[in-house]
């Protein structure tokens, strides 16, 4: 049984000229394995994200996660990284990551355990009093991370969280999310524009067409499941990147308005 | 000395400069007395004012008609805000009405204001509440735009209500656009209600320097008016420093 499944959906935005946005789509994605998303911008992807984790209702087709629907509201169970910053500037980086907790009813001695842990695990402990404002870029974003891992989520929905991030910060940020996923035994679904990214971090990658997104490839990785950033420098990182942009190129081309290059 | 340190210094070093230069030039004659006293002249007229308790009525009549206005114009401000922001097509319409609000002067509306109200202290809370209320209107809109798409989404990542959305999440969120409008509400109300006074009151700070300069009380007009200066001032100040630290906190400085 796949841990979240998609059939036939579709996200059409509605208006004066309705938007065909994504789809249909169908895919499984088995428990406790790293999927990413790659596809040219504007394609639907962030949608797809966004319907699989219940914030928009799909148009048509039927999503499921751990065998129940996804309907109208984000299921237990699941939770969401974003790509913009999300972290509350109002309050502490403990209080932010703690937000969810507080809501739901757990005990304080177990949400002050559960808090401590995250924050050490982001490697935050030494800014749990400081505010948002306070830190950089990649570190508000690991602020994010811990206030979805704080919550134990079994599927975690990745939006290009690391977008705004040079290389360098992505790349360390990308051994971080490895080591959550391996840590945590969580499925991931990561949505990114970057191959090198998706190649470097993913068991397998759904590469979309241009919109309205549809899957045109699905490319598995092979890599063992203790990887870091390392990998980049291996022939065959270089093998599944060049096959990501070989599927890829064609749909870019068309996303900027250009004719795809003859094969 | 810090940056900081070195611009407050500043600061204080130029008002001070200029309340010297203005106590020289009054204390030489090079100011008619009549037109003007010395600065320590009014300072000390207003610590007499003060000690007599011969203002008592007068702070009492201000402040309570200032504050029954900015309170008013902030609660109902902010739900006129709140509720134009959830109806677009409504505030489309009223946008350029809010805009060009000021440009009314709204004192002369007082003559219907008093065929409203009568004539007690009503015309002039209702002169403090219009001054104020756009303030907090444009200030809720500005506020409740300004909050970022993605923390609402995070809300609804949490499963959190509407209710717990709005309080949890859009109200802190929406807060410095809040308290800017909330300052700007407490000094249009000031304004609004002395001016009113000043005109339209038989009581009250802005009454009582009109009658001073109608009588040609001049220590006591200045006194009065020194008073009403440092109030604003202190007020001012005193929601700034806040509105600083608010915004320090947030990375918005």
């Amino acid at each position: 049984m796949p841990h979240a499944s998609l059939r036939g959906v579709t996200r059409v935005y509605p208006g004066a000229r309705p938007v065909h946005a994504l789809g249909p789509i169908d895919l499984d994605i088995a428990r406790g394995e790293f999927f990413s998303v790659v596809g040219p911008s504007g394609c639907g992807k962030s949608t797809l994200l966004d319907v699989l984790a219940g914030l928009t209702a799909p148009t048509g087709g039927n999503i499921t996660f751990e065998d129940k629907p996804v309907a109208g509201q984000v299921p237990d169970g699941i939770g969401v990284v974003f790509q913009e910053d999300a972290s509350f500037p109002w309050l502490t980086v403990r209080d932010n990551v703690a937000f969810g907790l507080r809501r739901s009813g757990v005990a304080a001695a177990e949400i002050a355990r559960r808090v401590d842990y995250a924050v050490g695990f982001m490697g935050l402990r030494d800014f749990a009093q400081s505010y948002p404002a306070q830190l950089s870029g990649g570190m508000r974003q690991r602020v994010c991370i811990a206030r979805t891992l704080v919550l134990q989520p079994r599927l975690i929905l990745l939006d290009e969280p690391f977008g705004a991030l040079d290389q360098q910060t992505r790349l360390l940020m990308g051994d971080e999310v490895l080591r959550l996923w391996r840590e945590t035994g969580a499925t991931v679904l990561l949505i990114t524009h970057a191959l090198d990214e998706a190649a470097m971090l993913s068991d397998r990658v759904g590469v979309m067409s241009a919109r309205p997104g549809r899957f045109i490839d699905l490319v598995e990785t092979t890599w063992p499941r203790e990887r870091d950033s390392r990998i980049v420098a291996e022939a065959a990182f270089g093998v599944v990147t060049a096959r990501l942009w070989s599927s890829l190129r064609n749909e870019s081309l068309k996303a900027i308005g250009r004719e795809p290059a003859p094969a | 000395m810090s940056r900081a340190a070195a611009v407050v210094w500043t600061r204080v070093a130029v008002i001070a400069g200029c309340v010297l230069a203005l106590e020289i030039a009054c204390r030489a004659g090079l100011i008619n007395p009549l037109t003007l006293i010395p600065p320590s002249a009014m300072a000390a007229a207003m610590v007499e004012l003060l000690l007599s308790g011969e203002i008592n009525g007068d702070v009492a009549h201000t402040f309570l008609t200032v504050a029954i206005a900015f309170v008013a114009a902030v609660l109902v401000g902010f739900t006129l805000g709140a509720v134009l922001h959830g109806l677009r097509r409504v505030r489309r319409a009223i946008d350029p009405l809010l805009a060009s609000y000021y440009a009314i002067p709204i004192f002369v509306f007082y003559p219907l204001l008093v065929a409203i109200f009568g004539l007690n202290n009503l015309p002039l809370i209702a002169i403090g509440f219009l001054a104020a209320v756009p303030a907090m209107v444009i200030a809720t809109l500005l506020g409740l735009d300004r909050v970022p798409r993605v923390l609402r989404k995070t809300a609804r990542m949490y499963r959190l209500g509407h209710v717990t959305t709005v309080l949890r999440i859009v109200l802190p969120a929406a807060l410095p656009n809040l308290f800017g409008g909330i300052k700007l509400a407490l000094a249009y109300s000031f304004i609004g209600v002395i001016a009113g006074e000043f005109i339209l009151s038989s009581g009250g700070l802005g009454y009582g320097i009109a009658y001073a300069y109608d009588s040609f009380e001049n220590r006591a007009m200045y006194g009065r008016m020194l008073f009403v200066l440092l109030v604003a001032i202190i007020t001012n100040g005193i929601l700034y420093t806040w509105e600083m630290r608010l915004n320090r906190r947030r990375g918005r400085m």
